[in-house]
C-alpha cells in the first residue's frame, strides 16, 4: 500500500473528542462492493451531542460509510463490511442485533427530499406507530407535533397537518424528513447532504435546525459544501478515494490542515 | 477562436445550405411516415367500428304486430282456477292465430295459413303467456298484445327486403277470376304491362347471348381436341359429349332468342326476375304470365271485388329485389306490406337481446347468459389472479434472492405470457376437467384457465410497478426503522397499486376477450339457460360472438355484429377505467 495513502489519524486528538462523550467508534472498517473496495481501513471517534462533517470529493467513500453507521447497506446485497462500529460500546455489526432496530435508533435524512406520498402528520407519525412509541392518540399526537416543533416546522404546517408531505417546499420537505427522523427519538441522526437539493435560504434554515438539533443528539453531515462544514460542524473529516485522510476540530481543519490533499482540497485546487 | 469563426462561416456556404434543406427533407419524410402509419391505423380502426356498428345496431331495434286481442277465459282457463299450472298449459298460440287469420280472411288452406303464421316468432305466445302468468286478470278481458314478429319478417322492416316501386296504371282494367283457386286475370285497355314484357324480352336476349356465346366456347373446345387427337375411342367419347352439350346450348340460345325476338307474346316470369304485381281493387295479383295487354296470376291478397277499374285506381307494382334473392317470399311482403299498412307494426329497443339466453331463433336470442357467463368467469379469474399474481410479483421484485433459480423462474414468467392461449386451454381440459373432474363447461373451470392466461400479465405488470417506485421511499421507510416488509407493505404496495390495478384491468380485459382455451374445455355448448352460479355450465361473450357467427341465419349476422358492439363498449369502459385510475392516482416523486 502506497505510504501516501495510509489513513492518519490526528496525532493528537481533536478537544471536541475530549470534550464530549465518544457516541460512534469506527476502527479498522473496509467496505466492499463485490470487488471493489470502497473504504480502506477507516477508523474514527465520532463525539456525542455535537455535529460531524465528512468532506471529501465525489466517490470517496463518505457517503458510503455513513450507511455503514445505520447499516443501510445491508439493503445492497453486494455490500460487505469488516472491521467493528461501536456505537455506546456495542458493536452494530453483531450477528444479534437487529439492525431494523439500530435505524430506529440511528436516523437518517437524506439527500433529496424524500416525505412519504401520505399526509404530513401521517409522515412524522409513522415511525412512532411502527415502534410503539405512543399509547394513545394523544401520545401519538403528541410526539407528532413535538416533532414537527424540534424541526421548526410546526407552525408552517399545523393547519395543514392533512395535506399531503409531497406538497411542501423543498425545504419544508427536508424539515419534515428530520421531524420524522426524530420522532423515533434516535440517538445518531445521518444527514446525507441534507442541503444539496435546497436553496441558499433553505439551506441556512437547515443549517440552523441542525445547529439546535446537537444540544441532543450526535449528528453526522455529509456535504459537499465546505463552508457549510464549516458553519455547522465541530469535528470533520476529510475523505479521500476510500481512505479517512484526516480528522480534526473543524477550526483546525480548516484553518491549519496537516495533509496536503486536505489542503488543496479545502482551498479548492481540487475537489 | 479563428477555426470557430471560420466554422460559423461555413453555416452559411452553399454546402451547408444543402445539408440543412437535406436534413429538413429526412426530417419532414421521416415525419409523414409516421402520420401516414397513423393515418393508416385509423383508417382501419374507423372502418372497424363503422361496419360493425351498421352490421350490428338494427339488431337492437326489433319489430312486433300490436293488436288488440279478447283473452277468452273459456280458451285459456277452461276450469277458471287462474292457476298457473293451468295457465301455463293453455294454447296462448290460438288467440294470436285468429287475430292474425282474421286480417287476411282468404288465406283459407292449411299451407297459406301457415305460411301467415310463419311472421310471428314462435316466442310471441311464450310472451302472453308470461304476461298472463303476471297478471290472471287479464284474461276475459281485450287486451294490447306485441306479438314478436319472426326474424325474417323482422328483418324484411328493416330494409333488407326489397324495394317496391308502384306506378299508377293508365288504362282500364277488368279482373277476371279463372277456374283454378285465387288465380285471376287483369287485361288493360292500353297494354300496361308492355314495358315490364319488354323488359322480360331484353333479358331473355341477354341470357340468349350468354348460351351463344357458351355454344361457341364449346366449339373452339370440340375443335381444340380434334386437332389434338389422341386414342380414337376416347376422342370419339368425348366430341360425343360435347357435341350434345353445344346443341343443348344451341336449342336453348335459339329458343331465348326466338322468345326475346316474339315482341307480343306473353311471357312467363319466375323468381329470378323482379316480382310484377297488379293491385287492383284492393287485392294483389302476382303476375306469373304477362301480355302486353294481359296479367295472370296468383292473388296474394284477395281482390274485394272483380270486374272493371278505372285508369288511376289500379296499381302496378315491382318487388325490385327478385323472390329467389330474397330471404322472405313475394306472399309474405304482401300480407307485412298490409299490416304495415293498417299500422299494426311496431319498432322499439330490443330489450330482449340484453334480458334473454341464448336462442335457435335470432329474434329470441340474447347475450345475457353470455354476459353473465362472462363476468362470473372473470370473477373466478380476479379472484385468483389478482391475490396469487400481486403476491408472486412482491417476493420476486422485493424480497426474492437473485439466483439462477429465479432467474428460471423470471425468464419462464416471461415465456407462459408467450405461450398461446389454446395452449392453457388444453392444460386446462387435461388438468382441471380430466384430472380434477370439475364440470365442464363452467365458469369456474373458465375462471381458472384464464387465470392461468392472465397470470403473467398480471405478474410483470405488478413488478414493473413495484420497480417503478422509486428507492428514496423505500430508504425513507428503512431509515425510521421499518423492516424490509413493513417497508414494503406500508409504502412500496399502496404507491404501486395504481400500476398494479392498471395492469390487472388490462390482464381482465384481455381474458374477457379471450376465446380458444375456452373452447378447449367445452364453454362452447350452445347454452339457453342463464348460469347462476360458477359450476353451472356457461358460455361467455366472445364465445357467444363465434357461435352465432356461425349459424345460418342471416338475422344472426345483426345478433353477431350487436355482440361484438357490446363486448366493445365492455372493454372500452374497463381499458377507460384502467386509464382514469392510472390518472387518478399517478404520483410524482
Amino acid at each position: 500500500m502506497d505510504a501516501s495513502n495510509t489513513t492518519v489519524i490526528a496525532p493528537s486528538t481533536p478537544s471536541i473528542i475530549a470534550e464530549r462523550v465518544i457516541k460512534i467508534s469506527a476502527r479498522n472498517v473496509d467496505v466492499f462492493y463485490g470487488a471493489k473496495q470502497a473504504i480502506h481501513d477507516l477508523s474514527i471517534d465520532i463525539p456525542d451531542r455535537a455535529v460531524s462533517a465528512f468532506i471529501g470529493p465525489s466517490g470517496c467513500g463518505k457517503s458510503t460509510f455513513l450507511r455503514v453507521i445505520n447499516r443501510m447497506n445491508d439493503t445492497i446485497p453486494s455490500a460487505r463490511v469488516t472491521g467493528t462500529i461501536e456505537i455506546d460500546g456495542e458493536n452494530i455489526y453483531d450477528k444479534r442485533l437487529d439492525p431494523v432496530l439500530l435505524r430506529a435508533r440511528v436516523g437518517m435524512v437524506f439527500q433529496k427530499p424524500n416525505p412519504f406520498p401520505k399526509s404530513i402528520y401521517e409522515n412524522v407519525a409513522y415511525g412512532p406507530r411502527i415502534h410503539g412509541l405512543a399509547g394513545s392518540r394523544e401520545e401519538l399526537d403528541e410526539i407528532v407535533f413535538s416533532s414537527l416543533r424540534r424541526a421548526g416546522l410546526f407552525d408552517e404546517v399545523k393547519d395543514r397537518l392533512a395535506a399531503p408531505g409531497t406538497s411542501l417546499s423543498g425545504g419544508q420537505q427536508q424539515r419534515l424528513c428530520i421531524a420524522r427522523a426524530i420522532a423515533v427519538n434516535p440517538e445518531v441522526i445521518l444527514m446525507d447532504e441534507p442541503c444539496s437539493a435546497l436553496d441558499p435560504i433553505a439551506t441556512a434554515r437547515i443549517e440552523e435546525l441542525i445547529d439546535e438539533l446537537k444540544q441532543n443528539f450526535c449528528i453526522v453531515i455529509v456535504t459537499h459544501s465546505m463552508q457549510q462544514a464549516a458553519r455547522v460542524s465541530q469535528l470533520t473529516a476529510f475523505f479521500h478515494l476510500g481512505f479517512l485522510v484526516e480528522t480534526g476540530d473543524t477550526d483546525e481543519i480548516f484553518t491549519n490542515p496537516k495533509d496536503k490533499r486536505t489542503q488543496d482540497y479545502i482551498t479548492g485546487r481540487f475537489g | 477562436m479563428t477555426d470557430l469563426s471560420l466554422r460559423a462561416a461555413g453555416f452559411k456556404s452553399p454546402v451547408a445550405r444543402q445539408r440543412l434543406a437535406k436534413r429538413y427533407r429526412a426530417e419532414a419524410r421521416f415525419r409523414s411516415y409516421g402520420v401516414i402509419g397513423l393515418s393508416l391505423t385509423a383508417l382501419f380502426i374507423a372502418l372497424l367500428l363503422f361496419d360493425v356498428a351498421v352490421k350490428g345496431l338494427p339488431a337492437f331495434v326489433q319489430h312486433s304486430l300490436a293488436f288488440d286481442i279478447a283473452l277468452d277465459p273459456q280458451k285459456l282457463d277452461p276450469q277458471g282456477t287462474r292457476s298457473s299450472a293451468n295457465l301455463a298449459e293453455a294454447d296462448f298460440l290460438q288467440p294470436l292465430r285468429d287475430k292474425l287469420l282474421s286480417y287476411f280472411p282468404d288465406v283459407s288452406t292449411r299451407a297459406r295459413r301457415k305460411a301467415l303464421l310463419g311472421v310471428l316468432s314462435t316466442g310471441a305466445a311464450d310472451d302472453l303467456r308470461e304476461t298472463l302468468l303476471a297478471d290472471p286478470s287479464l284474461i276475459g278481458r281485450t287486451v294490447k298484445v306485441e306479438a314478436l314478429l319472426s326474424d325474417d319478417a323482422d328483418l324484411y322492416f328493416k330494409g333488407t327486403g326489397t324495394v317496391i316501386t308502384s306506378e299508377a296504371a293508365t288504362g282500364s282494367a277488368s279482373l277476371t277470376q279463372l277456374p283454378e283457386e285465387q288465380r285471376f286475370t287483369v287485361v288493360s285497355t292500353e297494354g300496361d304491362f308492355a314495358r315490364a314484357l319488354a323488359e322480360i324480352k331484353r333479358q331473355l336476349s341477354r341470357r340468349a347471348d350468354d348460351f351463344q356465346a357458351g355454344a361457341e366456347r364449346l366449339r373452339a373446345e370440340r375443335q381444340r381436341l380434334e386437332t389434338a387427337g389422341g386414342p380414337a375411342d376416347v376422342l370419339q367419347k368425348n366430341l360425343k359429349s360435347l357435341d350434345l352439350k353445344i346443341g343443348e346450348f344451341q336449342t336453348r340460345a335459339t329458343d331465348l332468342r326466338d322468345r326475346a325476338l316474339a315482341a307480343n307474346a306473353p311471357e312467363k316470369l319466375d323468381s329470378t326476375v323482379p316480382s310484377l304485381l297488379a293491385e287492383v281493387n284492393s287485392g294483389l295479383i302476382k303476375a306469373e304470365e304477362i301480355a302486353s295487354d294481359r296479367l295472370t296470376g296468383t292473388a296474394l291478397l284477395l281482390p274485394a271485388s272483380l270486374g272493371l277499374a278505372a285508369p288511376g285506381t289500379w296499381r302496378l307494382v315491382t318487388y325490385e329485389t327478385p323472390e329467389s334473392s330474397r330471404q322472405i317470399g313475394d306472399q309474405e311482403v304482401a300480407w307485412l306490406e298490409s299490416l304495415k299498412r293498417q299500422g299494426l307494426i311496431r319498432s322499439h329497443f330490443n330489450t330482449r337481446f340484453f334480458t334473454a339466453g341464448d336462442s335457435r331463433e335470432p329474434e329470441l336470442a340474447g347475450i345475457r347468459g353470455a354476459l353473465i357467463g362472462s363476468l362470473l368467469t372473470l370473477m373466478v379469474t380476479l379472484t385468483i389472479c389478482l391475490p396469487v399474481g400481486v403476491a408472486a410479483a412482491i417476493y420476486l421484485e422485493e424480497f426474492a434472492r437473485k439466483n439462477r433459480l429465479t432467474e428460471i423462474i423470471e425468464v419462464n414468467i416471461n415465456n407462459l405470457a408467450a405461450v398461446p392461449s389454446i395452449v392453457f386451454g388444453l392444460l386446462g381440459l387435461a388438468l382441471f376437467l380430466n384430472t380434477f373432474g370439475l364440470p365442464r363447461s363452467a365458469a369456474l373451470v373458465g375462471g381458472l384457465v384464464l387465470a392461468l392466461l392472465v397470470l403473467p400479465t398480471i405478474i410483470i405488470a405488478s413488478r414493473a410497478a413495484l420497480k417503478a417506485v422509486p428507492p428514496s421511499i423505500r430508504e425513507a421507510a428503512l431509515g425510521v426503522g421499518a423492516s424490509h416488509q413493513q417497508a414494503v407493505l406500508h409504502h412500496v404496495l399502496p404507491l404501486a397499486m395504481p400500476g398494479i390495478m392498471t395492469g390487472t384491468i388490462i390482464g381482465m380485459a384481455h381474458a374477457l376477450g379471450e376465446t380458444a382455451p375456452l373452447l378447449m374445455i367445452g364453454m362452447v355448448a350452445f347454452i339457453v339457460d342463464i348460469p347462476s352460479g360458477i359450476t353451472d355450465s356457461a358460455t361467455v361473450l366472445p364465445v357467444q360472438i363465434y357461435l352465432w357467427s356461425d349459424l345460418p341465419e342471416i338475422a344472426f349476422q345483426a345478433k353477431t355484429a350487436a355482440a361484438i358492439i357490446v363486448l366493445l363498449v365492455v372493454l372500452f369502459l374497463m381499458n377507460g377505467f384502467a386509464i382514469v385510475l392510472r390518472r387518478r392516482f399517478e404520483r410524482r416523486w
